[in-house]
């Protein structure tokens, strides 16, 4: 009768809190990999398996088995670092990770290439940093992001404190990560382990994000459940509530797609952690665990209805929803080079390229942030685009920084083009085995050749946001792009145009799977008429549609606003 | 698998079949046994027309006088191969000689000796062979009789670049004498060219033992058998196959601070055939940019003819061919430091220099003496003066039964910075630059102290730090084609994990299949305390002991200077930890092992 659950379900079920056998996985000493289904796992506790494809080849020759090494991310809620943290994650990379820190699109740190043998003692030294990497990764609530808006430092406070205690009420309870990685004792799991969650955990990963409008640094719309914050005289108000939203797609398979989030509604801060656990619940009750590629909360919205989920949700948190607050959002980037806060303190906008900092090609932009958070005394925070804000800089403090910034080359921002400033990236080749083709290492090189063209138009300094992925799974957001790249294959990509600037319209695929010279030409022609053509502060995506080269937006390519029946 | 060569031509041609399907599947040792039940059914029947006369091997009285033994100790099979030939050489001249490895020698028989040859190589710095060490304690020990009629001569093998050259075979030359036994000719000390010493030792050995047996005039029509010797058909030490080189891989990491290959070579159409644990004899061709090197450095003419001991070659032939250019010997060294009449290298000969010697001939090769230490040589008196080139073994790493006309071979490439040149080894840096295709000369050496029990449900240990690992990925092949009950256990080590572990997906593959065990690992460096082999065996003392208590065999392969000598001295305390032994009886039991043939090393 009943369809059987996915095989993943079944290993949730089994895993005893997601234990699995990932203790005896770590301890057999014949291999650097751990089992298939402790892989699973072991994703939970903020680590992916993977290898460095570059030599996957080579390394069969050789009969030797792939380099295989671990991801670890931790989890930062609303990106924020002390400077204190920031030298013992600095420590936890050069220590035993390869390539440096990575700050990811979801504004945490990621370390590649940890060795099974040492991934103990780094999960160790990540948690003394007093930080964790549970629930990172995997199918819970993982890193709440939330926007980086230092110029109003008395509102990131309050949308920070909102980030961190979602980010707790939604942290797995297990004992399994205590106990594997910190040397806890063993228990035996009790039945109520994790009271919300239960033995299955939710259907697929859950992502949660706030953000202050106008800004949309944390590209709320993509989220599984996006918080715009309502600030009004200097007081929050409350939320309009976003839920849905998803990037990841499979090229071919039309029933999966990017989808932006649907506003349902306005809550006060007090209802704000019973109406995320009743959207939270009600994905873990009805979302699909028998197909894993349906199984996000946007296929659970679609399938069901959203009218028939909202009510659903107020049933179960008992009470309703308000109706949505007005907003209104400029852009989804981040901000470069020193601004002056509301209090007077200082901060500065780093552009970090694909985000990460790693003395490699001649530099030290890893020394660089080292020294910088040896001598800093505020914080740093991470951003949703992969850059970072040096934050409450006094004003006699500007200059050192300044100096050590322009010392490691960390200030690119200066003259940077514009698409540069807008560029995003995904780590991809060599390390995600998702990866399709190169991402963060094909920036470098395509990045000039579009400046090249850029410039021969005269849109140096016009930003445009580009997008760059290895794969269509979407992790730097590529379908938020005016200019994106999905990986097909090595060296092939589908050309995807036309989202806006603001994180409120899905881009359209425009060239399917196609080489660079294909991608420059296509580029070159419309860079040429955007040129001739364009509009006073007219951003590209938005002179696309106009110039009819891409569709007018269908329905399913903007959020959708529900008006409340009770407005 | 395996066929058995012999010269059937003594045989009725409708006996052949008969013994061709008797032998067939039999190993050595079985070999062996049936060549003594023959040897016995021959002495009680009438002596056919052209059959010797030949007597039983079954144990004669004690007090029966040995005309001539051939005695050998041997570790690389150097020493065997030579008292063997001697051996021969002595049979064929009509007389009666019998050939006795040192451990299956029964000591008690010694003063019953009329006349013995003792052939014996000395390891590294003054060690007795495996198969010898017992004799030598032996004879050194109080318990050694007075041997007043025993006539005797000794012949050394080993390397000149150790200091103490053909230690084991000096001292049984000098012990001999100080139990009052009379030496017939002088010790030989043979170097790695064995034969330039070893050839007119024996000729000499011959001649003495005619005289020494004439005048004794004891002689009664007897000999002892010898273990059948299978001949590896038309190709020899001496004529080696031309072996088509199929792959040539390295195996290490690049990130590695080894260059480890693993060679495939093709023996299809030489009839050549191998069982695990023996050896693949290489002659290496020095690379010519050390030939050429070389004559730059003297001023020399690589293609002037020149004529040494009736060979006549180019110059550059002698050198890329036919001599060592990358060891260095004493004799060389001191006729060079005349010659360059550098008070310096005079002064690193000196008896009381030898850690500088040591020091000297294992960081330089003949190039790096030529710069440092100017000198003019003619191209004969060169020639003459270098050590004629030896091919070098290595142990085979595949099993025939699996990998039929190829054999494989795990070879560490010896390629480094010495004083800013590039150097390397002359059979590994040859091997390593041989590109697939090209042909490499090859023998099979037997290494029958090496061999897989017979019985298949017996367990084995085997424990192969680096290339040491190489016999046992045979065993462990061979093992497996044989469905043979008994447990596989290796240990293996090496400086990294991520870079080193040699054959790494074949062992896991072997694991998951069940054609192996248990596997233990030491990665010495992938941690601030260094691991190694042994430390693993004293962490698994009570499992191996009780793996060797039920009948396990133990193989050692790899390093002979340390590896070894730590895991024998770790075999040692595990026997006094786990089988509460002391220091004497788990010596006696290691001995006992390896007198059963149950513990067994291939050390270099």
């Amino acid at each position: 009768m009943t369809t059987p659950l996915s095989h993943l379900e079944q290993i949730k079920v089994n895993s005893r809190y997601l234990r699995g056998t990932i203790e005896e996985g770590l301890n057999d000493p014949i291999t650097g990999a751990i089992s298939d289904d402790d892989n699973k796992l072991l994703k939970f506790h903020g680590s992916y398996q993977q290898d460095d494809r570059d030599v996957r080849d080579e390394r069969r020759k050789r009969k030797l088995e792939p380099a295989y090494s671990f991801m670890i991310r931790a989890r930062l809620p609303g990106g924020v670092v002390t400077p204190k943290q920031w030298l013992e994650l600095d420590q936890v990379a050069t220590t035993w990770a390869t390539r440096g820190l990575r700050i990811t699109t979801r504004q945490t740190f990621q370390w590649h290439g940890v060795v099974k043998r040492n991934l103990k003692a780094t999960m160790q030294a990540i948690n003394s940093a007093m930080t964790t990497t549970l629930a990172a990764c995997g199918d819970v609530n993982r890193q709440v992001v939330g926007a980086v808006n230092p110029h109003l430092s008395s509102q990131h406070r309050l949308v920070h404190e909102w980030a961190q205690k979602l980010s707790d009420h939604f942290l797995p309870r297990t004992g399994a990560y205590h106990e594997i990685w910190l040397g806890g004792e063993k228990i035996t799991p009790d039945q109520d382990e994790e009271p919300l969650y239960g033995t299955t955990y939710l259907p697929r990963k859950f992502k949660m994000g706030v953000t202050i409008p106008p800004l949309n640094d944390v590209d709320v719309f993509a989220q599984d459940l996006g918080l715009i914050a309502i600030i009004e005289n200097g007081e929050l108000q409350g939320f309009n509530v976003a839920i849905g939203g998803g990037m990841g797609a499979t090229h071919g398979d039309s029933s999966t797609y990017p989808r932006l989030g649907s506003v349902i509604g306005f809550v006060t801060p007090d209802r704000l952690i019973a109406t995320a656990e009743g959207v939270v619940t009600l994905q873990r009750d009805h979302g699909n665990r028998v197909e894993r590629q349906y199984a996000r909360l946007k296929y659970t919205l679609d399938h069901l209805g959203l009218e028939w989920f909202k009510s659903e949700l107020e049933a179960r948190i008992g009470f309703q929803l308000e109706p949505v607050r007005p907003y209104h959002f400029d852009n989804n980037g981040d901000h470069y080079g020193w601004i002056q806060g509301e209090d007077g303190k200082w901060h500065l906008g780093l552009y970090i390229e694909a985000g990460r900092l790693w003395d490699e090609n001649g530099l030290q932009l890893l020394t660089g942030m080292r020294e910088i958070a040896r001598i800093h005394k505020g914080e740093f925070h991470l951003t949703c685009n992969q850059n970072l804000v040096i934050v409450n800089v006094d004003e006699k403090d500007k200059a050192r920084i300044d100096q050590l910034v322009s010392q490691y080359s960390l200030n690119g921002y200066e003259n940077q083009s514009g698409i540069r400033r807008h560029s995003i990236a995904c780590v991809a080749l060599p390390t995600c085995g998702l990866a399709m083709a190169e991402s963060e290492r094909y920036a470098p090189v395509l990045l000039p050749k579009l400046e090249a063209l850029l410039e021969q138009h005269g849109l140096k300094d016009a930003p445009i946001l580009l997008r760059l992925s290895g794969c269509p799974n979407g992790c730097s957001r590529p379908y938020l792009g005016e200019i994106a790249l999905v990986g097909r294959a090595l060296g092939r990509y589908d050309l995807r145009l036309a989202a806006d600037f603001t994180g409120q319209r899905l881009n359209t695929l425009y060239r399917e799977n196609i080489t660079e010279p294909e991608i420059l030409s296509a580029l070159d022609a419309l860079f040429a008429s955007y040129a001739a053509e364009r509009r006073p502060n007219e951003y590209f995506g938005d002179f696309l549609i106009r110039s009819k080269v891409i569709p007018e937006p269908e329905r399913h390519l903007i959020p959708i606003v529900l008006e409340s029946t009770q407005a | 698998m395996k066929s058995v060569m012999l010269a059937l031509s003594q045989i009725p041609e409708s006996k052949q079949v008969l013994l061709k399907q008797l032998t067939e599947d039999l190993d050595t040792q079985s070999l062996s046994w049936l060549s003594g039940y023959f040897a016995g059914l021959a002495s009680r029947a009438p002596a056919g027309p052209s059959a010797q006369k030949i007597a039983s091997v079954a144990p004669a009285a004690a007090a029966t006088p040995r005309p001539l033994t051939v005695l050998y100790g041997s570790q690389t099979g150097n020493a065997k191969r030579v008292a063997e030939a001697l051996y021969e050489q002595l049979r064929s001249t009509g007389l009666p000689a019998r050939l006795v490895r040192a451990d299956r020698y029964t000591t008690r028989e010694l003063k019953d000796e009329q006349l013995l040859y003792v052939v014996i190589s000395t390891q590294g710095d003054g060690e007795a062979p495996d198969d010898a060490i017992g004799f030598v304690e032996f004879l050194s020990g109080r318990r050694a009789p007075k041997l007043p009629s025993l006539h005797y001569a000794v012949l050394g093998l080993g390397d000149s670049s150790y200091p103490d050259f053909c230690g084991i075979a000096r001292r049984i030359d000098e012990r001999l004498a100080e139990l009052g036994a009379t030496r017939v000719h002088d010790l030989g000390t043979a170097d790695l060219d064995v034969e330039t010493i070893a050839k007119p030792w024996s000729q000499k050995a011959l001649e003495q033992a005619r005289s020494v047996l004439q005048q004794n005039e004891q002689q009664q029509p007897s000999a002892s058998i010898t273990p059948l010797h299978p001949k590896t058909g038309r190709f020899s030490r001496e004529a080696p196959f031309e072996a088509e080189l199929l792959l040539n891989q390295p195996i290490t990491a690049p990130g590695s601070d080894k260059d480890i290959r693993h060679i495939e070579l093709s023996l299809e159409d030489s009839q050549l055939s191998y069982q695990p644990g023996d050896a693949l004899g290489i002659w290496p061709v020095q690379s010519e940019a050390l030939v050429a090197e070389v004559l730059q450095q003297l001023g020399l003419d690589g293609e002037k003819s020149v004529s040494v001991n009736d060979a006549e070659h180019p110059l550059k032939d002698w050198l890329g061919l036919h001599r060592e250019l990358t060891q260095l010997t004493r004799p060389f060294l001191q006729a060079h430091a005349e010659r360059a009449e550098s008070a310096e290298l005079s002064q690193l000969l000196q008896p009381d220099q030898s850690e500088a010697f040591r020091e000297l001939v294992s960081t330089h090769q003949l190039v790096d003496v030529l710069r440092k230490y100017p000198a003019s040589w003619s191209a004969e008196e060169l020639v003459q003066a270098l050590r004629p080139l030896a091919p070098r073994l290595y142990s085979i790493a595949s099993s025939q039964s699996v990998v039929e006309d190829e054999v494989h071979l795990t070879v560490a490439n010896v390629d480094y910075e010495f004083e800013g040149y590039r150097r390397s080894g002359a059979a590994s840096g040859f091997l390593s630059r041989t590109a697939e295709g090209e042909r490499v000369r090859v023998f099979i050496e037997e290494n029958t102290r090496f061999r897989l029990p017979v019985d298949t449900s017996r367990d084995v240990i085997m424990i192969g730090p680096g290339t040491g690992v190489a016999p046992f990925r045979a065993f462990v092949q061979e093992r497996a084609i044989q469905g043979s009950k008994g447990r596989n256990w290796l240990f293996f080590g090496n400086p990294h994990f991520d870079a080193d572990f040699l054959y790494q997906t074949e062992w896991q593959a072997a694991l998951r299949d069940g054609q192996l065990d248990r596997l233990d690992l030491a990665f010495s460096r992938d941690q601030e305390k260094k691991i190694y082999v042994q430390d693993r065996m004293l962490e698994q003392a009570s499992e191996l002991f009780a793996w060797i208590q039920a009948g396990a065999h133990v193989y050692v392969c790899g390093d002979a200077n340390r590896m070894a000598k730590d895991v024998h001295a770790t075999l040692l305390r595990i026997a006094q930890q786990e089988g509460g032994l002391d220091p004497v009886q788990s010596k006696h039991w290691l001995d006992e092992l390896a007198a059963q043939g149950r513990y067994a090393r291939d050390v270099y």
